[in-house]
């Protein structure tokens, strides 16, 4: 049985304007729900705070919730999670008391007393010091740096062969965040900075094989992240787990086409730039969409069936998934053909102004 | 030939191991003979899926060097009165220093005589005039205050251990975390409230002085004598059965501390049958309870603890062989619990909670149902749709999944991993990757086949193309995984580590077994074509 033709061949490239217009356009719907929200909706994990998980067996809405516990949660944010059949509500404050286990037994009180005996439980309760928030949220991002730095050194070394120039990049670049870090520079800044320069250090120093990666692994991110912003949903622990292994597993499918661009490259010079990727892309797009197709039906049924404490989590890896396919078709290998137009460009002028 | 012989031997033999791994957690008990070699090791589960409460502490360190200063400071004053070398003031500063304050600056090479030959762990830092007297700074060594606070840290994680030793959880995890902080996991913990105050209390028992001549001030801004202070303390009236809070005055000054008992016990009193703690002192401390209590007969000696009074009995007679008794109004249970605290030791410096999580049972039971039904659905469906549109390779690919993910559960029980709700997601996404790897290996066979190789030829270039590949997508995932295993914490860990375990297995399961399995078909039984 065959999903895909075996001698398929679609004009990726030729599309490639069009797919960078199609996810330009949901970065860009990311970052203005990013303005519009004023940030990202950080879970207690980051933000520090206090969560409750509470499980009704009537149906009911926030508003009810929040009259029934009117002055103990006063400015807090209520939410439906999981699926609406559950029934299972996240109770939501900044205060940070110790007397947590006083604080979830008076919310479950005072919601027995509104909803009637056993019609409300306490499933679960969080509460994150504001330290404790803030040394996360600084984990949170060295996490993400070295994964991609790592990721980098190893892209680099294994399409270009440049261990010694990616090495060295690497370093500098740790070296470079360790100084402006001990200056005291925000963080974030300090790692988006760090980012922009390895992208640049990838142009300069010709690593065309990482930045397609690096590029490809930001799209994801950005796009994933994005439509969490727009619907509202925390961005938890959990959360930045599934994007560190769907940048993982975006890699791996990269990887694949990348490696089969290299082998045809391999079989002879006089080829076409533009038709060596087509024929890649189309050689491996057979086993691209099953690979995916496979783990977003597994991670279907986690979202599914999974319950509601990794629902969040799934939805996260569902839209990465789904992204980071998308990514390895269209945005990886154009990003190649860009890096190879333009520093053609350079000898084909020198040619001319030589023979004349 | 051989060659093939020895690959299945191997692939056998780690097929035997995993299974061995993971009897224990699935069978209760071990049959009897058996028990000496097979390992013992369960898959733990992680407090999302048992219920329980995870707490981080910080030891406020730096409390515990003022507590020592203030000690300092006390024993100062005292060799300065010996000594009669006159002084205004001794109390702490600021920081980790101690102010002396004397009318004038004659007596103060005695007072730098009395400090460099009684505590060495002071330094003189300068001295000034002011309109008082003559104000003399001593400040603790910087070495010394390092010491107090890793002991301080060192103190409170054993203490805590101690006390939750006694309270009777299964399987707890105490360990310190970074430089002052400490992590509690109580899995399974039917009662956290309780657990929490049994931790959190400091359990400073202090014996004073009650100063019988002056009565509690009406107002909060009302003075009380030199060297007093007020406390509150409690009292249960046994006529109404109700606890009444009063206040008592006291003179500061601590005679004795809970550091020299050995033992706690909960009695009954006969007349009242109320709880009362009986304690037992250590033979210096039971000489010192003898010094006290013969020179404060008739007085009122008040147990302090914690700064609340609990009783102020009247010392009868002198009291020696080292008992005491603590009576209050208890219940039973906080009784024992002050039992346990007691005899626990006190904590050197109080505990602030930076973090406290407690996930009920109900819902630990529940994600895991959810998690194994998700898991097993989709690891049905990609089963049927592997051999659905691979064939009997396809069911080779299955088996490979299964034995994936078997030495996935063994490997955690082998190396004593944690299992949680993530990590359960893990082992689902391993399911999704670990037929990545079949796909590759068919999807280049089958383009071999295309090409026009034979069979055999096909399995061979298939294979040996495609490894690389594999094992560069399973590295890339594998970084991530090490990743996060380095940054992360609890749930996230436990996901890192079923990731990391299940993408070295899959490197074995895809590539080896499979390939085994092949090889075995082709050469042994001699399958002419392939179905795939």
């Amino acid at each position: 049985m065959e999903l895909i033709r075996p001698d398929i061949n679609v004009n990726f490239v030729a599309f490639r304007y069009k797919a960078f217009l199609i996810s330009g356009f949901f970065i860009l719907l990311g970052l203005a729900a990013f303005v519009w929200r004023g940030g990202l909706n950080l879970g207690v994990d980051f933000a520090g705070g206090t969560l409750i998980q509470v499980k009704f067996n009537k149906a009911t809405n926030p508003e009810e919730i929040r009259g029934a516990l009117k002055d103990l949660i006063s400015q807090g944010a209520i939410q439906q999670v999981g699926a609406s059949s559950d029934q299972e509500y996240l109770i939501r404050t900044d205060l940070n008391t110790p007397e947590l286990q006083n604080l979830s037994q008076t919310v479950e009180e005072k919601l027995t007393a509104a909803y009637g005996e056993g019609n409300a439980t306490v499933l679960r309760a969080e509460m994150v010091g504001p330290k404790v928030g803030h040394d996360l949220r600084q984990k949170a991002l060295y996490a993400i740096y070295y994964a991609v730095l790592f990721i980098s050194i190893y892209i680099s070394g294994r399409f270009e062969f440049k261990w010694g120039i990616s090495a060295v990049m690497v370093a500098v670049l740790i070296v470079g965040v360790y100084l402006l870090e001990a200056l005291g520079i925000n963080v974030t800044a300090v790692i988006i900075g760090a980012l922009l320069v390895t992208l640049i250090l990838c142009w300069v120093l010709k690593l065309p094989y990482a930045m397609g990666s690096l590029l490809s692994l930001i799209h994801d991110v950005l796009i994933t992240a994005g439509i969490f912003i727009l619907l509202d949903k925390e961005f938890t622990l959990e959360v930045l787990a599934a994007l560190l292994t769907l940048i993982g597993f975006s890699l791996n499918d990269t990887i694949v086409v990348f490696d089969r661009i290299r082998e045809t490259l391999r079989k002879g010079r006089n080829q076409n730039f533009h038709d060596v990727i087509n024929a890649s892309v189309n050689q491996t797009l057979s086993r691209t969409i099953l690979t995916s197709g496979t783990v977003v039906m597994v991670v279907l049924c986690l979202f599914l069936f999974g319950g509601t404490v990794i629902h969040d989590f799934s939805f996260a890896l569902l839209i990465g998934l789904i992204s980071g396919t998308y990514s390895t078709i269209f945005v990886a290998s154009p990003i190649l053909i860009f890096f190879e137009d333009f520093h053609k460009k350079r000898p084909v002028r020198k040619r001319a102004s030589s023979s004349s | 030939m051989k060659n093939l012989k020895w690959r299945a031997i191997l692939v056998a033999a780690i097929l035997l191991v995993g299974i061995v791994y993971l009897v224990p957690t699935f069978t209760p008990t071990l049959p009897p003979g058996w028990i000496g070699i097979l390992p013992k090791d369960k898959i733990h589960l992680g407090l999302d899926l048992q219920g329980g409460m995870h707490l981080v502490l910080e030891v406020e360190a730096n409390k515990a060097v003022e507590n020592t200063v203030d000690r300092l400071a006390e024993e100062l004053k005292e060799r300065l009165r010996e000594a009669r070398v006159a002084f205004s003031k001794v109390a702490r500063g600021k920081k980790y220093d101690i102010e002396v304050l004397m009318p004038d600056a004659q007596q103060q090479a005695n007072l730098r005589e009395i400090a460099d030959k009684n505590f060495p762990v002071l330094k003189m830092a300068g001295s000034e005039t002011t309109p008082e007297g003559m104000m003399v700074q001593l400040v603790m060594v910087e070495t010394e205050v390092d010491h107090i606070r890793k002991l301080a840290i060192a103190q409170a994680l054993e203490t805590i251990r101690n006390r939750i030793d006694q309270f009777g959880v299964s399987e707890p995890d105490i360990r310190p975390e970074g430089e002052d902080r400490i992590m509690v996991q109580l899995p399974g913990i039917k009662d956290p409230q309780r657990a929490l105050a049994l931790i959190g209390k400091t359990a400073l028992l202090e014996f004073k002085l009650v100063d019988e001549g002056v009565t509690p001030p009406e107002t909060k801004e009302a003075k009380v004598p030199a060297g007093d202070k007020v406390y509150p303390m409690k009292h249960l009236d046994r006529t109404t059965g109700r606890t009444v809070e009063s206040q008592i005055v006291l003179q500061d000054k601590t005679l004795m501390t809970g550091e020299y008992i050995t033992d706690a016990k909960v009695s009954l009193d006969s007349q009242y049958n109320a709880p009362y703690v009986s304690l037992e002192f250590d033979p210096q401390g039971a000489r010192i309870f003898e010094r006290v209590t013969a020179a404060n007969v008739k007085k009122r000696m008040a147990i302090v603890l914690d700064g609340a009074v609990y009783s102020a009995p009247v010392i009868q007679e002198k009291i020696s062989g080292g008992r005491a008794s603590i009576t209050g109004s208890f219940s039973m249970e906080e009784a024992r619990d002050l039992a346990i605290v007691l005899r626990a030791g006190a904590l050197p410096a109080p505990v602030k909670i930076l973090e406290q999580r407690t996930v009920g049972p109900a819902l630990g039971q529940d994600s895991i149902s959810k998690g194994i039904l998700a898991s097993l659905i989709g690891g049905l469906l990609v089963i049927a749709f592997m051999v659905v549109y691979y064939k009997f390779a396809g069911l080779v690919a299955d088996f490979a999944l299964a034995f994936n993910v078997l030495l996935v559960l063994s490997g955690m029980a082998a190396f004593g991993a944690t299992l949680t709700l993530p990590g359960i997601a893990g082992i689902a996404l391993i399911i999704g990757m670990a037929v990545d790897a079949n796909v590759l290996i068919y999807e280049r066979i089958r383009e071999e086949l295309r090409l026009g190789k034979t069979p055999k030829a096909a399995l061979d270039a298939g294979y040996d193309k495609a490894t690389l590949t594999i094992i560069d997508a399973n590295v890339t995932t594998l970084i991530a995984a090490v990743v996060l295993f380095q940054f992360g914490t609890g749930p996230i860990r436990g996901f890192a580590v079923t990731l990391t375990i299940g993408l070295v297995a899959n490197l074995f399961t895809a590539i080896v077994v499979t390939r085994v399995i092949f090889d075995y078909l082709m050469i042994q039984r001699h399958i002419k074509t392939l179905s795939i």
